[in-house]
């Protein structure tokens, strides 16, 4: 099938591109369609495993855009379905703009997922980072602004570290190839790379960009966010770093730090935002441990965990959409005007809480078995205490502080508070089916795992004990408690605090000290400079009005129309919009010349 | 449906509470008495009875703990911190 290869990320991108022509009654069935072409696309692709879209890239480096091999299919069959949920959940958003930068981040999570190069990788990495940037900026609250600057300024960071890692490396080997890298003979590109990719994957202290632009970003920009970066960035991890020793150690760290966080927090999409680092953690250290199980573990993991907690996502945007109001300390008691959210919210609580039957459950105790097969008893020890904090964060403190207890709605939010529209609804329906279904029949997600030969049986005797003990003596502590996890109106510093202030010193500095030397500069140019520079240019306007201008008037009347025109259309005076159109055009550019 | 099966909980907290920690004691008790350990990865859980139950209200008290301690230290702030 070697002629028949279409990139999915090529069906996102072209789809995208078209979206402003589709309209009126053919917006929504178009929305809907294409993410399911590009899905229909990988489930095609990944039954003919082999490497495709070879591409010789100015005669010296060979560009791969089609590994299928056993570990990109299961990522890129997990992020091909939730770009179908995410796109109904935003299926009422009018501005095609939403979409099409949502399109664009699928595209280059697909694109990350199927490349067997760094510079593709790189190519579609950065793609990632831009489209997103912009999910933040379409939100029109008023912190978003600054949340994806922030979030860029910290992407292009990682960006720059992996391509001085890959590039040091080629200089070193000669080698662009993306592949699994030698624990044993490390480099500091190995350690540059790693940083690069890992700071896409949260590790701390990697990791406040995550929670800042996740509580910031559009309603439906959250839903894809908390899907593809830090997933994608767990496979490049796999597929790179298998078996790195200090993941094991950064992973356990990232679980145990992500869950406190997410005790203290009082924003819920802050909240979750921790807890994905929190999971996250899980998977790095799955990673960490690199055997066969866990490997399957971190893969089981990633694909259980973008389906609840886009789940968890979708109903806490639910929640902001239907209540305006995104702080425990705003919200309580709604369970009775908004009973299916709840249900929602539930089933991916206790999805990620490891309840049995649901998709925590066979997904999360496959990491914490490797690692107790792996002898690394602190590791499984540590991480089980941390699935009791997952419970009680996501299972127990957050529903009862939104749909429980007492309402601390004002009562223009009670008024306001209702279940959300048919398609945000049928996208949780959908997501949730999906978090039920991996948990009760397990060949659905155990069939796509990378390594077929391991076998794994969450459904023993002893493991439903261990389970069920966990959970019941953890709500205990939670009904003993619950008076120290009640809603704060508060916020936890973090280590952004340090760019946060280091760029809030810059601003100082660029104001007091340079301004003053700009203003030095601009009275000492005034009396030196502007004397000789007016003779000149007297002169030379002499010149330009007896001869040049008589040939040149009409051209230039002309061109200036014309940019008139353009400038209106794409300088609104707002730097993202400007930014927007920027990439853009960069990125057809760079597609059209890789592709054509 | 949903709200009113929550309702007719409500109404009877005392039942639901008692409940609730029966079947908490249910599951110890199936684990004491059918559950074996033999095969656990770990000397506790072979020779604690009742070990992950113990393992999970400590763990969870622990974190609330130390997340409540760690606010207090000065992590967690006035919410306009960063808008000053």
């Amino acid at each position: 099938m070697t002629g028949s290869f279409i990139h999915p990320a090529l069906i996102m991108i072209a789809g995208a591109l078209l979206l402003p022509f589709i309209r009126g009654p053919f917006r929504k069935p178009y929305l809907c369609l294409v993410p399911i072409l590009a899905f229909c696309d990988v489930l095609y692709l990944n039954q003919f495993p082999g490497t495709y879209g070879v591409i010789t890239f100015m005669d010296r480096w060979t560009l791969v855009f089609g590994r299928i091999d056993n570990l990109s299919t299961i990522f890129a069959f997990i992020m091909a379905l939730m770009a179908i949920i995410g796109t109904i959940y935003g299926l009422h958003v009018e501005d095609e703009w939403q979409h099409i930068a949502a399109w664009f981040y699928v595209a280059g999570s697909l694109g990350v997922i199927y490349s067997g190069d760094y510079l593709v990788l790189f190519l579609f990495w950065e793609m990632m980072a831009f489209a997103s940037t912009f999910l933040i900026w379409f939100n029109t609250d008023k912190d978003a602004l600054a949340a994806g600057y922030r979030y860029l300024l910290v992407h292009t960071f990682g960006g720059v570290m992996l391509l001085f890692g890959f590039v040091l490396r080629y200089q070193a080997t000669g080698d662009l190839s993306f592949s699994l890298l030698d624990e044993h003979n490390t480099q500091l590109y190995t350690w540059l790379i790693m940083i690069g990719l890992m700071l896409n994957a949260a590790v701390p202290p990697l990791h406040s960009w995550l929670p800042d632009a996740y509580s910031k970003a559009s309603i439906t920009g959250a839903v894809f966010m908390c899907a593809f970066t830090t997933k994608t960035a767990i496979y490049t991890l796999a597929r790179a770093f298998a078996g790195f020793d200090i993941l094991i150690v950064l992973g356990v760290v990232m679980a145990i730090y992500g869950i406190i966080y997410a005790i203290l927090e009082n924003d819920i999409r802050r909240l979750l935002g921790w807890e994905i680092v929190s999971q996250v953690g899980y998977m790095v250290a799955g990673v960490g441990i690199g055997t066969a199980l866990a490997i399957n573990g971190t893969c089981a993991h990633a694909f259980a965990h973008i389906l609840y907690k886009g789940l968890l996502f979708m109903g806490a945007g639910a929640i902001i959409h239907c209540t305006g109001q995104s702080k425990l300390t705003e919200l309580g008691g709604l369970y009775r005007k908004m009973p299916l959210t709840l249900l929602f919210m539930v089933v991916g609580g206790i999805s990620v809480s490891a309840f049995p039957f649901f998709s925590g459950f066979v997904s999360k105790s496959m990491i914490i078995t490797a690692s107790f097969e792996s002898h690394l008893y602190w590791a499984a020890f540590l991480l089980t205490a941390v699935s009791a904090g997952t419970f009680l964060v996501a299972g127990l403190r957050l529903p009862y502080l939104i749909f429980f207890g007492a309402s601390r709605c004002t009562p223009a939010t009670w008024e306001k508070a209702a279940d959300p529209v048919w398609n945000m609804r049928l996208a949780m329906w959908i997501a949730a089916f999906f978090c039920l279904l991996i948990g009760s029949y397990l060949p659905f997600l155990y069939s796509m795992l990378p390594h077929a030969d391991v076998a794994f049986h969450p459904y023993t005797i002893p493991h439903m004990a261990e389970t069920l003990q966990i959970l019941a003596f953890t709500a205990l502590a939670f009904y003993f408690l619950k008076g120290r996890l009640a809603a704060r109106a508060a916020i936890s510093l973090d280590l952004d605090w340090f760019y946060r202030m280091a760029g809030r010193g810059f601003l100082w500095l660029a104001e007091k000290p340079l301004q003053w030397l700009d203003t030095a500069w601009g009275a000492a140019y005034r009396v030196v400079g502007l004397v000789s520079l007016m003779t000149i240019a007297r002169f030379s306007a002499w010149f330009d009005w007896n001869g040049i201008d008589g040939v040149v008037d009409g051209t230039a009347r002309f061109v200036q129309g014309l940019g008139g025109r353009i400038s209106v259309l794409l300088q609104k005076g707002q730097i993202q919009m400007t930014l927007y159109y920027a990439i853009t055009f960069v990125a057809l550019f760079l597609a059209a010349y890789v592709w054509l | 449906m949903i709200v009113r099966f929550i309702d007719w909980l409500k109404q009877w907290p005392r039942t639901v509470r008692v409940l609730s920690l029966v079947a908490a004691a249910a599951i110890v008790i199936w684990s004491l008495a059918a559950v074996d350990t033999h095969h656990a990865h770990t000397w506790v859980e072979q020779h604690i009875p009742g070990f992950w139950a113990i393992f999970g209200f400590l763990a969870a008290s622990v974190l609330i703990f130390i997340a409540g301690w760690l606010g207090k230290c000065g992590i967690q702030t006035r919410e306009d911190y960063y808008d000053r």
